[in-house]
């Protein structure tokens, strides 16, 4: 049938033959889009008298919205905290090459760096929407340098800061040479000053987490009713969950959090950064808020062996990211351990065992976090969808089916592989 | 008339498409020369259980209708007489209906034409009678206060006019509507008893909603049941050979 378009000339495609996530459940519903959004087929066929130009057969497949990675810190070679000649041009090759995991907006993350790096890197990682070129950056989340000493992980030491005496943002303005394109600040809420901080850095849209801190409880809950809508990797780089006093973990069934808003919590989903037992507790605890994140590293997508984070040097083997010790012995003494059926084996001689970020996909992470919890496959869905959307505030846009969201888009099997990535209702990525 | 009864609503509802299937078939619709259905219509459009979101839910969105050929009264219209007389010169301007598929009210009662509608009404505004609000409230949360007291609808004559009309008919509720319909006589209180005088009139039912029906005009028309079967067979040839 021609087009028509009493409204909008643009064509209108409908998917037919699938699944679609909608109200929590995996609906046999066609999806219709146009200019690049979600459609209201029933508006379109009594107010406009219009229908379909093109229809797409999914094959019985599952339609999802497209995943949002709010923790990433590069990919395939690319460190978004190593200052290179373009930075801006290194975020558009991992927002390209993460199209084939699902991801569609992100938030490129740097790891805690001198000022001279912010200077350098931020004022290029502009927020941008996604396309055939890449995913849409949401976003820069700065994790770091305002954090613990003790919970510093794999950040460089020689780089951490404090707020000083002044309160407000200002010593951030300083360091990270302004807040444009900064969509969340990972800090750690005990050290002093960070009150203020916690609340400016709030009114002005940005979302405040709590991570790499040996913040109690109430020093989580005061920043949380100052702000604080977020917690960097649950159960990493924090206090362990203490029954007398449960730290930051224990945000996840605080009653202190204020009326009508949500504390929402990043889990590396990637069966190594935290214990499957671990995932369920807290996914059983406060389902709502886990928000799947691959907080991936530059060696995500690269062969195993040496690379660059940030300040430091990392090692990979399997599906582990290990920090480099400073010796090099030549023939190390392989102790062979076997954590579980994907890893071949860990060296104990050459480095640390202190973990660095993770080299999984996002697709991986959302396969493994339903395989661990049990859970259903819409709320693993919404885990790395719907729940990031709302932790920034643009649900009514992203990681949605909503009729008037942005048409981005995931085609999976039943297992949650993937077929195709779709932004704005155009196939940016196809198996 | 000619009475189908099947042993359950599925049964029922399946009969009843398949007649409609095949009517259309050998019809054979042309780009010229439409199959024109016609449907009870009714409430008004801004509600989720407004009859625009339950066709669309539960018949436009399955087939692949042109939208310009989707005709329903708008309960939203600014002036509602013109409205209807509007809808009325649309079905004569597609030549008629050539077949009106409905249900019946508990109260008797085909479209929203309620107990004491003329036998002989056009397309027009109608307040509903209580039993049609209770009905209709498991559509608004069984809230009796948020079912629509108005609705426009096709008049008892102009499903008259249809040159085939199909009442479907499922559930113990309507045993005694059926009843009336069927074997009292034509009565104003009863509209759907109207179609005694049309001359092709079927009611597609399930055993229960022949409950108060006398024996033997269950056993006369379950008798007939082979001769009703040949016309849901699929049709292989477009011969008309419906009589």
């Amino acid at each position: 049938m021609p087009s028509n378009g009493s409204v909008s000339d643009a064509p209108i495609t409908q998917f037919i033959n699938c699944r679609i996530l909608k109200e929590h459940t995996l609906q046999r519903e066609d999806l219709w889009v146009r200019d690049g959004r979600i459609l209201d087929p029933e508006k379109l066929f009594f107010d406009e008298q219009g229908y379909a130009d093109r229809q797409l057969d999914c094959g019985g497949a599952i339609l999802a919205p497209g995943f949002i990675d709010v923790q990433l810190n590069g990919g395939y070679g690319v460190d978004f905290s190593t200052p290179s000649e373009d930075p801006g041009a290194g975020v558009a090759f991992v927002a390209k090459k993460i199209l084939e995991h699902g991801v569609t907006s992100f938030c490129p993350t740097l790891v805690t760096s001198p000022p001279s790096v912010y200077h350098k890197v931020l004022p290029e990682v502009k927020v941008q929407s996604g396309g055939v070129h890449g995913a849409g950056v949401l976003g820069v989340h700065l994790e770091g340098p305002f954090i613990s000493l003790e919970k510093k992980g794999a950040h460089p030491e020689q780089f951490l800061r404090t707020f000083g005496g002044s309160g407000g943002v200002n010593p951030l303005l300083e360091v990270y040479g302004g807040l444009d394109n900064v969509s969340m600040v990972t800090l750690a809420p005990e050290l002093a000053g960070s009150q203020s901080v916690v609340e400016e850095l709030s009114q002005r849209g940005v979302t405040v987490s709590l991570g790499h801190s040996v913040a109690n409880l109430s020093q989580a809950e005061e920043a949380v009713q100052q702000g604080a809508s977020f917690i960097t990797h649950l159960f990493n780089a924090m206090l362990p969950f203490h029954h007398r006093d449960p730290g930051i973990v224990g945000l996840l069934t605080s009653n202190r959090i204020p009326a009508g808003r949500s504390v929402f919590y990043g889990m590396i989903a990637d069966g190594i950064h935290t214990n499957p037992a671990a995932l369920r507790i807290a996914h059983r605890a406060h389902p709502a808020g886990l928000v799947l994140v691959t907080d991936a590293i530059m060696a995500m997508g690269l062969p195993p062996g040496r690379h660059t984070l940030g300040q430091q040097v990392i090692e990979i083997q399997g599906l582990h990211a290990y920090v480099a010790g400073n010796t090099l012995t030549s023939s190390p003494v392989p102790n062979q351990l076997t954590f579980d059926s994907r890893i071949l084996n860990v060296f104990w001689g050459l480095g640390t065992t202190t973990l660095s970020g993770s080299i999984a996909t996002m697709d991986m992470c959302v396969r493994h976090f339903q395989q661990a919890s049990g859970c259903s496959v819409p709320e693993a869905l919404e885990a790395a969808s719907l729940h990031p959307a709302q932790l920034l505030g643009i649900s009514h846009q992203k990681g949605s089916l909503e009729y008037g969201c942005d048409a981005d888009l995931v085609l999976m099997d039943d297992q949650m592989v993937l077929e195709a990535t779709y932004i704005s209702g155009v196939e940016v990525w196809r198996k | 008339m000619r009475l189908v009864i099947l042993e359950d609503y599925d049964l029922a509802s399946e009969w009843a498409a398949k007649y409609i299937r095949n009517r259309i078939i050998t019809f054979r619709p042309t780009a010229q020369r439409y199959f024109t259905l016609g449907l009870p219509t009714g409430l008004p459009r801004a509600h989720p259980e407004s009859y625009h979101s339950y066709m669309w839910n539960n018949f436009f969105k399955h087939v692949d209708i042109d939208p310009a050929n989707a005709h329903i009264l708008d309960g939203n219209a600014q002036d509602l007489e013109a409205e209807c007389a509007v809808f009325e010169k649309d079905i004569a301007d597609a030549g008629g209906i050539d077949l009106f598929v409905g249900g019946i009210g508990p109260d008797g009662h085909i479209a929203f034409n309620e107990p004491g509608s003329s036998l002989v009404s056009r397309t027009r505004v109608k307040t509903l009678a209580k039993d049609t609000i209770v009905a209709n409230a498991r559509f608004f949360g069984h809230d009796l206060s948020k079912v629509p007291t108005m609705a426009l609808t096709v008049g008892v004559g102009t499903v008259m006019d249809s040159r085939e009309v199909m009442i479907v008919i499922t559930g113990a509720h309507k045993a005694f509507a059926l009843y009336k319909a069927i074997e009292d006589g034509v009565n104003h209180m009863w509209t759907v008893s109207a179609f005694q005088q049309h001359p092709r009139t079927i009611f597609v039912c399930d055993e229960d909603a022949t409950l108060e029906l006398r024996v033997k005009t269950v056993k006369y028309f379950k008798g007939l049941m082979h001769v009703h079967n040949k016309l849901v067979d699929p049709v292989l040839t477009m011969k008309n050979d419906l009589s």
